[in-house]
């Protein structure tokens, strides 16, 4: 059973505003995570990146409502389990999640030892002050923090180094996967570095067996985690093993996305990057069809009136889209600008597979290596 | 990635001095606490290029540009314009000179009057253009030119709030604010560490539109590098309150000299080598940061 840490498979959930209006923030997530391997999820602003780290914790609280879908970690399913069951025996130890600006959590007027301890009764462990201080110290040793930390204020700490405090503790109990939700992106680059290296520590000391962290920051993706997935207005529209998604994107928007990725490399001053054009849907009513059609460079008659599937691409990697792979392999995101007028659309055409729901992949053994 | 067809930019010799700043130095309290946030600097900044001052949280930068603004004092040197030093004794001459210059920050969410909406925000930079009597119909054509140079929709706009927007939009708005204004100086103060990479390209590649087609003087204040490389014709690397390295952005960063920019650029994490974790030398005081920190 437990082949994979966590199982997550078609998770939808839902906003519901005050007017009563639903916004389908995550609709149909589906993916496995082994032991030791890091998930980087990279998308736009509002692409439902973050809803879907609260989603996996399977704790909901209003706004955020849960749809369908199961999430199993570790042999255990935590989906319709009693919140206040789950809150004492699943998060934290299961599962534990560090929001986006996690050190404004702390209050400036409580010591850092203070947190800890609060951590440590909310799941029933008592242990005194001599006991607690132990314990803390060894476990800040661990993950190369200070021990004087202990003993201040927040405000007496930098950002980046309450945002490391914050990650400590939130690994406290040794959590089997750890939700990182774009925990260096109000940090200065060498702050971000610090908390990186960290997180990838807490891995390789066994403290937390597996990772999902999201950012739009490719370059960073890239170096944290082994697979990336592209998601895009909550749905992943590309999933495979980082160097592959980078270099070699095949959804249109991962394409597209890649082409935004600035480094300080030699020639990189001579080009334009390229931006997609447009909005993401409104998530209240989502498209029934293709959900980037409406941004497409690629895109085709039939894009506007089928449901897409997931498919996967000969080498495993899942993608969202309806042209073959082969095609996709091919298509570089500025050819299109150039061709866009009459004679590329053609030649795209005859390409085109009819959409047959269950075989979606069927084709993908004609692919020519590009 | 591929070089096929994506637009070339445009490189251009730059030899007017516009602005230039002489040994100015902010100091923050007195006598012991004393806190020089900008120690020293002399700069020059060309009419018609874009400036990047790259450096950590806490080296000056923010200090720095309020000080080019006019919103701090500047406690020791003087700030010269075209050669004049820069005249802040009266009302009328900060006006003046506040004519000339326009400032983007970080927040943009914090940048707008909640009450006022999308237009009235535009409508008060034709206003401040000196053109108040203007028939309704021209002013309607000069926002609608400024919203399609940001691309966005101005008929889609006028009776929205600014908070109704994306973080992305209401950056590119007030870059279209400044595109109806027209300054000669603008102080882009990390405007793009708020939103999204996407937004983020569409940003730089404007401030890279309003330099190339109204020949502004851009000063592009970040920390990433990588940024600055992109974006930047000449490039100052700030380490607490002092310039420890400047030049062409290809000088600076294709062959830095100084052990901080070689550390900087190895803290931006690259697509083409791996990233260096292990070095230690980051760990630094760490606690006299918070205090000196980013306030």
């Amino acid at each position: 059973m437990a082949d994979y840490i966590l199982e997550v498979n078609d998770l939808k959930t839902r906003y519901v505003t005050r007017f009563r209006e639903n916004v389908y923030a995550v609709d149909g997530v589906s993916f496995k995570l082994k032991e030791g391997e890091t998930l980087g999820i990279a998308g736009e602003s509002g692409c439902g990146k973050s809803t879907l780290a609260m989603s996996l914790m399977g704790y909901y609280f209003p706004p955020l409502h849960y749809t369908s879908g199961s999430i199993i970690i570790d042999g255990r399913e935590i989906t319709g389990e009693d919140p206040e069951v789950l809150r004492r025996t699943a998060l934290g130890t299961e599962i534990a999640y560090i929001p986006q600006a996690a050190m404004n959590a702390l209050n400036p007027t409580r010591k850092i030892i203070k947190y800890i301890n609060d951590v440590l009764v909310a799941h029933n462990i008592r242990l005194n002050k001599k006991e607690l201080r132990e314990m803390a110290e060894e476990r800040l040793r661990l993950v190369n923090l200070p021990v004087e930390v202990l003993d201040r204020y927040p405000v007496e700490l930098s950002g980046g180094m309450k945002q490391r405090t914050v990650i400590a503790i939130s690994s406290l109990l040794s959590p089997k996967i750890l939700i990182a939700d774009e925990p260096s992106s109000a940090l200065d680059v060498s702050s971000q570095k610090l908390v990186i290296k960290m997180l990838l520590d807490l891995i390789d000391k066994g403290l937390v067996k597996s990772m999902i962290f999201i950012t739009h920051e490719l370059p960073l993706l890239y170096n944290v985690t082994k697979k990336i997935a592209v998601m895009y207005a909550g749905q992943f529209v590309e999933l495979g093993p980082a160097h592959e998604s980078v270099f070699e994107p095949l959804h249109p928007y991962a394409k597209g996305l890649m082409g935004s990725i600035i480094v300080p490399s030699e020639g990189i001053r001579d080009e334009h990057l390229v931006a997609i054009p447009g909005t993401p849907p409104n998530l209240k009513a989502p498209p029934q069809h293709c959900r980037f059609a409406a941004r497409c460079k690629f895109r085709q008659p039939l894009c506007d009136s089928v449901v897409v599937p997931e498919r996967f691409a000969s080498d495993g990697r899942l993608f969202r889209c309806l042209l073959p792979e082969a095609v996709l392999r091919e298509l570089k995101y500025e050819d299109q600008i150039k061709s866009k007028q009459e004679d590329a659309e053609v030649e795209l055409d005859v390409n085109i597979i009819p959409f047959a729901g269950d075989n979606g992949d069927g084709d993908s053994g004609k692919e020519s290596g590009g | 990635m591929t070089e096929t067809d994506r637009v070339k930019v445009k490189r251009r010799e730059l030899t007017d001095t516009f602005l230039e700043g002489k040994n100015m130095s902010k100091v923050y309290g007195m006598g012991r606490k004393a806190n020089r946030a900008v120690d020293n600097v002399n700069f020059k900044f060309r009419r018609g290029e874009i400036v990047s001052i790259v450096g950590e949280s806490g080296s000056g930068k923010t200090t720095l540009a309020k000080m080019i603004l006019g919103l701090t004092s500047i406690t020791e040197g003087q700030l010269e314009v075209h050669g004049q030093p820069r005249a802040f004794g009266t009302t009328a001459e900060k006006r003046e000179y506040w004519k000339n210059i326009q400032a983007i920050f970080q927040d943009p969410f914090s940048t707008y009057n909640v009450f006022s909406k999308i237009d009235k925000v535009l409508l008060n930079c034709i206003e401040l253009r000196g053109q108040k009597n203007l028939p309704y119909a021209q002013k309607v054509e000069i926002m609608t030119e400024a919203c399609s140079f940001v691309n966005l929709r101005f008929a889609e706009l006028t009776n929205k709030y600014p908070f109704e927007l994306s973080g992305g939009q209401m950056q590119r708005l007030m870059i279209a604010r400044i595109y109806i204004l027209k300054p000669k100086l603008l102080i882009a103060d990390e405007p793009t560490s708020m939103v999204d990479a996407c937004s983020r390209a569409t940003i730089l590649d404007m401030l890279l539109k309003l330099r190339d087609e109204e020949d502004m003087t851009i000063v592009f204040i970040t920390h990433d590098i990588g940024l600055a490389y992109y974006v930047s014709d000449t490039i100052y690397i700030m380490k607490s309150g002092q310039f420890v390295e400047q030049g062409t952005s290809d000088e600076v960063i294709l062959n830095p000299k100084s052990d901080y920019t070689k550390r900087l650029l190895s803290d931006v994490p690259s697509i083409y080598e791996p990233w260096d974790l292990s070095s230690d030398d980051v760990e630094e005081d760490e606690f006299a940061a918070a205090s000196g920190g980013d306030s």
